[in-house]
């Protein structure tokens, strides 16, 4: 147990390391670095003419069909993993079961192809 | 100190230094903090060479006097004394907690990666899903990124940023499902030491060339820099941003090529497994070899190839190769129960 908290510990020593990598070069920046600001060099990028409505503005529904299809197989290589650990020791059932599983999801994807949600018209 | 599981994996290279545990997790965290500061400062050198010899030219050449060395060290000093601009339309505080969301799981990576038999920070029984789970981090910083800046050309960025990163996220997942499969572990140091006797590309072809075109997507590099289209959109989520905060995006952007050759080199090239047995020079100068290699090649796909279409690149993941890495999958389970 003792190893288990070593082995995280490192891990999280190395993020708090990170995010102090990132105050203290943010703080060194804010030292050294002029400030200048002006309402012109404020505005939103927009290849130089005054921007036109506002930044937040619609974009494309259809990316949020991808998000449905890769919660989908995420959750698939969640479970992929630990079978992929020990389906030898299980032997020829496993392997089986696991290809009925890919398979089922496979079909979605066969299904979402056939539905020309992956084509864009 | 008590080791219990990482006894039978193998110690550190740190853990014979220092008796207090302490101290062995603090110098583990400098170390890595250490090597994600430089090692990313030499692709991204390696990448101005290689690319102005690719176009003949001879790229930097001044700075640090021999063949510009010191340029990226420049450039460093440069990004801090620049003004840090953040526009009035935009959302202040998630726009500057983007660079660090980005950032830091990459330097994260580096905790896991065997670099020699006993050089690495921690084992980790979960190893390559640790790595596979925190590289998806980066995605929420570029989205914050993006949506923070209220640019339009920022959104367009980050949102095709996202649909590519979560696109080729699952033939990544799954190419290195199956070396977990052939090797039996999850960690990193047990796939390396599993390729004892032939590098697991040799059989392995197909998971091999879905994990680097996956992780060549994942890392927005050409030919599937969409989301950076400099002559489309700018420069996708990065639009607004200036100086230091800037310098922090491009850092991650190298250290992400240093953390794809690492994983790639582990999981297919044999990590610090020396070729035709020559155990005389030490592993690690081997591994750097592969990650130099893969990252030279990295590099070299941006002087050769055109960007794809936004379309053109869902397609070819959705269509191609996650049903390839799907079939790779099954084969590698029926081969290898049927084998043993």
């Amino acid at each position: 147990m003792e190893s288990y908290y070593a082995q995280y510990g490192v891990v999280v020593a190395v993020l708090i390391a990170g995010i102090g990598l990132v105050a203290v070069a943010f703080t060194a920046a804010r030292i050294v670095a002029p400030r200048r600001p002006l309402p012109e060099k404020l505005t939103t990028y927009e290849c130089g003419i005054d921007p036109v409505g506002e930044g937040w503005a619609q974009t494309q529904i259809r990316y949020y069909i991808y998000a449905f299809l890769f919660v989908i197989f995420d959750v698939e290589s969640v479970f992929l993993f630990p079978w992929a650990t020990i389906f030898e020791r299980l032997g020829m059932q496993a392997v089986v079961e696991m290809g009925i599983f890919i398979f089922i999801l496979a079909l979605g994807l066969l299904y979402a192809y056939r539905k020309k949600v992956l084509q864009w018209a | 100190m008590s080791h219990g599981l990482l006894l039978t994996a193998g110690q550190s290279f740190v853990d014979g230094w220092f008796n207090s545990l302490w101290v062995v997790v603090i110098a583990k965290a400098i170390i890595v903090l250490v090597f994600v500061l430089v090692a990313p400062l030499g692709v991204g050198y390696m990448e101005h060479k290689v690319l102005a010899h690719m176009q003949h030219r001879l790229g930097p050449m001044y700075a640090g006097r021999f063949h510009g060395w010191a340029q990226l060290l420049a450039d460093g000093v440069k990004f801090v004394q620049k003004e840090d601009i953040v526009p009035s339309a935009a959302d202040s505080g998630v726009f500057s907690l983007a660079p660090a969301v980005v950032l830091v799981p990459y330097i994260a990576i580096f905790v896991v990666i065997p670099f020699g038999k006993t050089v690495w920070a921690v084992n980790l029984d979960v190893g390559i899903f640790y790595v596979l789970a925190i590289t998806s981090v980066s995605i929420i910083g570029i989205m914050m990124a993006g949506w923070a800046s209220a640019n339009k050309f920022s959104l367009i960025g980050a949102l095709r940023a996202a649909a590519q990163l979560i696109a080729y996220e699952l033939p990544l997942i799954l190419a290195a499902a199956a070396v977990v499969m052939q090797a039996g572990t999850l960690s990193l140091v047990g796939i390396a030491d599993a390729q004892h006797a032939f590098w697991y590309v040799l059989t392995q072809p197909i998971a091999f060339f879905v994990f680097m075109v996956a992780a060549i997507a994942e890392l927005t590099r050409p030919p599937f820099d969409m989301p950076i289209a400099d002559s489309e959109i700018i420069f996708g989520a990065f639009t607004e941003y200036t100086g230091l905060k800037f310098a922090f995006f491009l850092l991650a952007e190298y250290a992400g090529i240093v953390a794809f050759s690492a994983i790639a080199s582990v999981l297919f090239l044999g990590g610090y497994q020396p070729i035709l047995g020559l155990h005389i020079i030490p592993g690690f100068f081997w591994m750097s070899a592969k990650v130099g290699a893969l990252s030279f090649f990295i590099i070299w796909l941006r002087a050769t190839f055109p960007r794809l279409r936004e379309d053109q690149l869902q397609r070819f993941a959705w269509v191609v190769l996650i049903p390839l890495a799907l079939a790779d999958i099954m084969v590698t389970g029926v081969i290898k129960v049927l084998v043993k």
